[in-house]
């Protein structure tokens, strides 16, 4: 197990020392984290636990390493991730898990806009992402594959916010909620979660209730929507009109 | 051997950075904390303007304008202080304090008068003092070659110049002044040179402006904001925000609330979902004014006496959180420019696209 204290490092010298230290540590400790971009970029087979707040772009490109942030993080996080798994004990910025096609996003709180746009799925490459708190607008805006699931805990305000899945041509949106958002676009068609939705999220809720320590049963048994593309109205506007 | 790099040679990659903090309760502190938000956040500028504003800083002056002028010759520094002479009362100038740091050069001559219209002059113009102050900085800017006044406001100031940020605010020593506000900008040009002037905060009167992003609109909102008196000499889109704010909030007399509410108009098929009240003031503020709807990615702080602003393009396509620790509100691109000078925060949490985050100081804040 190797500990890097980041504290005043600049990116490039600790994304160096991270992966120097990847080739032969399985964990990895950063201590002091402070707005340091690009950290695990790319990254397979390490663990790296992050102390601190995590800068941009955190986890672009992973493939298949594990990170761990004790904090929130800011934006870009995941973006065009292949594998592997990132857990946040916070809230995570804007364009959380942007064009990523494998691996698994967890959030114990909030993200902000455009969380999982332009997501995508192929074969047994079905990349998840999974908010404990609520969303910003665009969530899943293009969405083309992958699950995203959104749990709306201890919130308040809708768990979502507008413009949820425009664009949207694959892929599966759970809302754990009772009332659906009103403004949801034309490409989108949403029906009551039924079992088999259900026994698909399960196992990703498994999982995600473990790392948290929250109660399976009470976070599956509530009301869950799911948001699928339109089949009888595919994509039909390029935008939202202005 | 030429070994220039040009463009299309290598990709610089940035976009601008803000940082704001204010005390609430009207507590002044150094300027020091403001420099070290902002240089967190170093790889989001390229060394192209670097600039801060703070308020409160000059208590001792606070009934007069503080104009702080940039001159490229003595001439233009003859030129001006002639004019001043003819249109203000001067009470006091002096060269603005600076430091000598490496990575500063090409520096114009920087000076700073605190001053007061005379009033033979502005009874004659039949103007308020406020509008006088104005057209006399426009008259100055435009008129007189190599002088141009970048701050304008009473007990405010701007500080700015090409450089990286924490560079800019060691070379005007900014750990010397005490505000109860100060706002930072780190520039990533992306469409005009950088220089002097065309660094952030953009002021006017006791409004400064720092902005992240790109506005697509700017033409428009140019044309429409020169109607008003108001000239656009810097190429720079920021300067025209600036201007929408000053135009709408003194002269048309909006609230803050409600100029978010035309520069970052929520689209027409969400305010057809709003309930009438809320859905009639979004209608009126749209049509009413829709030349200053500002469209394209944008994230600014809007400085004015008493308070501080942040707003974010209704798409939110730039970053910033806010967050608060006690009185202080910490404003910024980045949660880590945040942190870095308050790492136990009360709260910390992002506004969505349009909405206005707006504090100003508590009735019974101290004297400032």
């Amino acid at each position: 197990m190797k500990t890097i204290n980041a504290d005043r490092m600049h990116f490039k010298t600790l994304n160096d020392t991270v992966r120097e230290a990847a080739a032969s540590e399985k964990n990895i400790t950063i201590d002091n984290c402070m707005g340091q971009r690009y950290i695990a970029a790319g990254l397979s087979n390490t663990t790296i636990k992050i102390n601190g707040t995590p800068g941009n772009a955190l986890g672009a490109y992973l493939n298949g390493a594990g990170i761990e942030v004790y904090g929130n993080v800011q934006d870009a996080v995941g973006d065009t991730m292949n594998d592997g798994r990132i857990t946040v004990f916070g809230s995570a910025g804007d364009a959380l898990g942007y064009a990523m096609r494998g691996g698994r996003i967890y959030v114990k709180g909030n993200a902000g806009y455009r969380t999982g746009i332009h997501m995508k799925e192929y074969r047994d490459k079905v990349p998840v992402i999974v908010l404990g708190g609520s969303a910003g607008s665009f969530l899943g805006e293009y969405m083309a594959g992958g699950v995203i699931i959104v749990l709306g805990l201890d919130t308040n305000v809708p768990i979502v916010g507008n413009f949820t899945g425009t664009g949207m041509h694959g892929g599966k949106i759970f809302l754990r909620t009772d009332t659906l958002p009103k403004n949801l676009p034309e490409q989108v068609s949403a029906h009551d979660a039924e079992k088999e939705d259900m026994d698909e999220a399960y196992e990703i809720l498994k999982e995600y209730t473990e790392i948290f320590s929250m109660d399976l049963k009470a976070v599956m048994s509530a009301h869950y929507y799911v948001l699928k593309p339109n089949a009888k109205n595919p994509y039909k506007r390029m935008y939202t009109p202005n | 051997m030429n070994d220039t790099v040009i463009e299309g040679q290598v990709r610089i990659p940035s976009g601008c950075a803000i940082s704001g903090i204010f005390s609430r309760s009207g507590k002044r502190f150094s300027g020091e904390s403001i420099i070290r938000s902002i240089e967190v956040m170093h790889d989001r500028s390229n060394g192209l303007g670097g600039g801060f504003a703070g308020y409160g800083i000059y208590p001792e002056y606070k009934d007069y304008y503080a104009f702080h002028i940039f001159y490229d010759t003595l001439k233009a520094k003859r030129d001006c202080e002639e004019f001043l002479e003819r249109h203000f009362d001067i009470i006091n100038l002096s060269k603005i304090p600076t430091t000598k740091v490496k990575e500063i050069t090409n520096e114009p001559l920087i000076w700073r008068y605190f001053v007061l219209p005379l009033p033979t002059k502005l009874s004659e113009s039949q103007l308020t003092e406020e509008e006088f102050v104005v057209k006399s900085v426009f008259r100055i800017n435009t008129d007189i070659e190599g002088a141009y006044i970048f701050s304008s406001g009473k007990n405010m100031g701007v500080f700015k110049a090409v450089g990286f940020p924490e560079d800019v605010g060691r070379f005007y020593r900014l750990d010397e002044y005490e505000g109860y506000c100060f706002t930072a900008h780190g520039r990533y040009p992306t469409n005009t040179p950088g220089w002097w002037g065309g660094a952030h905060p953009f002021a006017l009167l006791d409004y400064s402006i720092v902005h992240n992003g790109e506005i697509s609109s700017y033409d428009a909102n140019r044309r429409a904001i020169e109607m008003y008196g108001y000239k656009c000499t810097l190429q720079t889109d920021t300067e025209v925000i600036t201007y929408i704010f000053d135009y709408l909030h003194r002269k048309v007399g909006l609230t803050l609330g409600e100029i978010a509410s035309v520069v970052a108009a929520p689209f027409w098929q969400t305010i057809g979902q709003m309930d009438a009240p809320e859905r009639e003031r979004h209608e009126y503020l749209r049509n009413m004014f829709a030349s200053q709807l500002i469209t394209g990615p944008f994230s600014i702080l809007v400085g004015f006496s008493g308070g501080l602003m942040a707003l974010n393009d209704r798409l939110k396509l730039r970053s910033m959180v806010v967050g608060q620790k006690d009185d202080m509100v910490y404003m910024a691109s980045e949660e880590s420019a945040i942190r870095i000078i308050e790492p136990d925060l009360d709260w910390i949490r992002s506004p969505r696209g349009g909405e206005a985050v707006i504090v100003t100081l508590d009735k019974n804040a101290s004297e400032v």
